[in-house]
């Protein structure tokens, strides 16, 4: 009884740190499918990252030759992610525009991305990027729900299309609806084809986004299994030492 | 009996030595292995790209190469002529210390003859000497078919960076890897077929 | 074989080799029934020596310059081979110092270790976990992360609240007007080099202590009453290697425990490593809500509680500085006739069990943002974790006691 006691002392002492974090403001944010054994997926969204936000974010801390971690080989890198020919695959990401003309245009510089999703979360990154809606009186046109009153305009609005954000009134709530006006490029096969093509794609920027957060995720989960084997392995053996040990205590 | 336990007691001992040396060791391995230069020491490391058009004949110059001097010396027809003249006064006139790649292991220590890749850093204790192309100065002595001079300890190298015998310096300087990407442009750091 | 006997000989005959082996190891006497409380001294031990030498690697690769810091922590965590084990073997590391920490100082409070006559190794003990506290401080302001700034500029900004001497003693600690680069370089020394100096003296003198007096025990009695013929302890049994391997065992398990940490959750849901803090330092801009690390919690919670007096928020700091103090206190408040908590009678074991959930609910308090319900909550813990130790010289002397044992008790 004394024994159930202690135990439940120390659980209690070991859980509460480990309680989640309540999301902060009430925004909803939607579960985003991360899957870092996914190289394929990794990959277009490294690319999408080349291609789209390296035009004004930096992420100063990631090396392109990272990328070979995510299955790219060097060739593919130089021209898939359209690098320039001199460019050397050692260097930093370093974005198109520089800091103070970006800031000029937006209002604030945008931030650098190499940590974004650990700052920020994935679930939020994934969200945020579906959640850009048209607000004229935004000196940017744009408005999102997750981010309100961003300063980035929503640069990929090709993609996904033009969302407008509808307020409903049922039984005196508000209810705020983000609908899709006009559709993007992804739209294959009607309107709910194009939301599952561009949730797809977010999706695959998201992965990489949290790759590039912490790159040692790709090694470090597979490097633990070994490591927990191996100290069960040498716990056992430990514990039989000191069972033989023990042997002519009482 | 007692054999028995101590047998087992023994075996338990050794296994469990066994697994602490290996697990001592699996742990301390990234520690030593963070001592390694780092993706930003290789980075700034890596291979240069020169244009030796720009070089006027006789000339010197100078690039940087995981910081290190490297020079690259264009060499008249004079000179050249004069390399072979003075091997009795070299250490190691025929090069055979693996002090260049073997694409450089000839007359020239050089790709094409003209153009001399050498790092700038004395055999010695690491000084960088000074190019003295001029022949017979006053104070080098009439002698002097042009080469280099070590301020630090006096060591001599001829225009092929050959070293003079008497002198502190016991080698040759090194030629690093390199190749020519095109007529032009000289790749140093990297003599890969695959390096472009 | 011989070889070996004669370098023993040879340093033994100029050095204290065997004597000191004896005293310390074979020869240094241990009760008996220790249990699971009693592994974390040890383990306390081996964190700290994975925090000194994952701390030596990191510096040779860490700038401390509000400039470049930031980015060299993401230097490490990318550049160089291995720099994200090491740091995350360093943060890890940190948590973990003070969840074994915390265990081993409520292992003493339940078996009244403080007690007659180990008050000092109690008061050595409480030096070492202030310093440690130090230490955490300011290890956390040099990844120089908004939460870094943050905290630092806050706890800082407690000083200032001290009468008369306030204002000037902030700007003395930080050397600016503000937490900046300069803080940032000094307490990177005080961190590396000042603090685990001290840490290393005080935590010999620890054990040296410990040594002196011997071992406490679940059962609260002392093993030294009943020797053999040759005079050691009959409940005792030698440190070497009994309580070495026995130790080992703890250790490995920890270790997986650690490793779990570090390869799997070294972010620990943001309790290890905080979300906040992969945002570089912003003296422009505050995060919407602060929070310390979880150690510092319940500390941070009782600080909040106490509501400012003539417009000072003095007091709540004074209640803060009270609140860690007062353990060093322990050895003279507590006036019980047993020191385990096995022979205690239930208005002890009431007050202990009041306090642990005291603790870790301001603890919790601490991490969320005040309102005003967890306000009125955080007051009634704070009543209750003062009343653990200011009523103790009442409460323990009218407690019903058990009979202690003779000889120690196993189970």
């Amino acid at each position: 009884m004394k024994a159930i006691n202690k135990l439940w002392i120390l659980v209690l002492l070991l859980t509460v740190p480990a309680m989640a974090f309540a999301s902060e403001a009430g925004v909803h944010l939607d579960k985003a499918p991360v899957d870092l054994k996914n190289t394929a997926s990794l990959q277009r969204g490294a690319i999408l990252f080349a291609s789209r936000c390296l035009a004004c974010h930096s992420a100063s801390y990631m090396r392109y030759n990272r990328l070979l971690d995510i299955g790219m080989t060097e060739g593919q890198i130089k021209k898939d992610l359209e690098l320039p020919e001199d460019s050397k695959l050692s260097s930093t990401m370093q974005a198109v525009m520089d800091a103070n003309s970006a800031k000029l245009a937006f209002g604030i510089a945008p931030p650098d991305l190499s940590v974004i999703a650990r700052s920020r979360s994935a679930d939020w990154l994934y969200t945020y990027m579906r959640t850009f809606y048209v607000d004229n009186n935004r000196s940017s046109g744009w408005n999102n729900t997750t981010f309100p009153d961003v300063g980035m305009p929503f640069v990929l609005a090709d993609l996904q299309g033009k969302q407008v954000l509808r307020v409903e009134n049922k039984k005196g709530h508000e209810i705020k609806k983000l609908v899709l006006e006009s559709l993007g490029s992804m739209c294959t096969a009607g309107y709910s084809m194009c939301t599952a093509g561009y949730d797809a794609t977010i999706a695959d920027l998201t992965n990489y986004l949290v790759f590039m957060s912490d790159p040692s995720k790709m090694v470090r989960y597979d490097l633990g299994y070994i490591v927990l084997g191996f100290l069960f392995v040498l716990l056992v053996l430990v514990y039989a030492l000191k069972k033989e040990v023990w042997k002519d205590i009482r | 009996m007692a054999d028995n336990v101590n047998l087992s007691k023994r075996r338990l001992l050794t296994a469990t030595t066994a697994g602490g040396v290996i697990a001592a060791a699996g742990a301390g391995a990234p520690f030593v292995l963070s001592l390694m230069p780092s993706e930003r020491a290789k980075a700034a490391g890596a291979p240069i790209e020169v244009d030796v058009s720009t070089i006027k004949p006789g000339m010197m110059i100078s690039a940087e190469w995981q910081g290190k001097p490297v020079w690259i010396v264009r060499r008249t027809k004079e000179m050249l002529d004069l390399l072979a003249k003075h091997d009795d006064k070299l250490v190691d006139p025929e090069s055979s210390v693996q002090q260049q790649p073997n694409y450089c292991h000839n007359p020239y220590r050089s790709i094409k003859p003209e153009y001399l890749v050498v790092l700038g850093v004395c055999t010695h204790l690491g000084c960088s000497p000074t190019y003295r192309p001029e022949v017979a100065p006053a104070d080098l002595g009439k002698d002097w078919p042009g080469g280099w001079f070590c301020p630090c300890h006096g060591s001599r190298f001829d225009l092929a960076a050959r070293v003079y015998k008497g002198v502190p310096a016991p080698s040759n300087l090194i030629v690093p890897p390199h190749k020519y990407l095109s007529e032009n442009t000289l790749l140093i750091g990297d003599d890969s077929k695959e390096a472009a | 074989m011989n070889r070996l006997k004669n370098l023993i000989g040879w340093i033994d005959a100029r050095f204290p080799l065997i004597s000191t082996f004896k005293a310390h190891a074979s020869e240094y006497y241990a009760p008996k029934n220790f249990n699971f409380w009693y592994f974390f001294g040890g383990l306390a031990l081996l964190v700290l020596i994975i925090q000194i030498l994952s701390g030596i690697f990191l510096t040779m690769n860490y700038k401390p310059d509000a400039l470049f810091a930031f980015a060299s922590v993401e230097y490490i965590m990318r550049d160089v081979h291995w720099g994200w084990l090491l740091r995350y073997i360093h943060s890890t590391g940190a948590s973990m110092f003070f969840v074994v920490i915390y265990l081993h100082m409520f292992r003493g409070l339940m078996y009244g270790s403080y007690r007659k006559p180990r008050e000092l190794l109690w008061i050595i003990g409480m030096i070492i976990y202030l310093a440690l506290m130090g230490e955490a401080f300011m290890g956390y302001l040099l990844p120089w992360g908004q939460m870094s700034f943050w905290g630092a500029q806050v706890i800082v900004n407690l000083f200032s609240s001290v009468p008369f001497i306030g204002s000037d003693l902030a700007v003395l600690i930080r050397g600016d007007y503000v937490v900046s680069d300069i803080t940032l370089n000094r307490f990177f020394a005080l961190h590396v080099i000042a603090i685990p100096l001290v840490l290393i003296l005080i935590i010999g003198a620890h054990l040296v202590a410990l040594h002196e007096v011997g071992s406490n025990n679940p059962d609260g009695i002392e093993i030294k009453k009943y020797k053999d013929t040759n005079g050691n302890p009959l409940d005792g049994i030698p440190f070497f290697p009994y309580m070495v391997v026995k130790d080992g065992v703890a250790a490995i398990a920890f270790l997986m425990i650690f490793c779990a940490i570090i390869f799997f959750a070294p972010d620990m849901g943001g309790y290890f490593l905080e979300y906040n803090n992969f945002v570089q330092a912003n003296p422009m801009k505050t995060p919407e809500h602060i929070a310390p690390v979880w150690y510092f919690t319940p500390y941070y919670a009782i600080l909040r509680a106490v509501p400012p007096i003539f417009g000072s928020q003095f007091p709540g700091v004074a209640a803060m500085g009270v609140a860690t103090v007062i353990f060093f206190f322990l050895p003279w408040l507590d006036r019980g006739k047993v020191k385990s908590i096995r022979y205690r009678g239930p208005i002890y074991k009431t007050f202990l069990t009041l306090f642990v959930i005291s603790f870790v609910g301001l603890g919790w308090l601490g991490l969320m943002p005040s309102t005003p319900t967890y306000t009125v909550i955080s007051r009634i813990l704070a009543v209750v974790y003062f009343a653990f130790f200011l009523l103790m010289p009442w409460y323990t002397r009218i407690d019903k006691c058990k009979p202690e044992p003779d000889r120690v008790t196993s189970k």
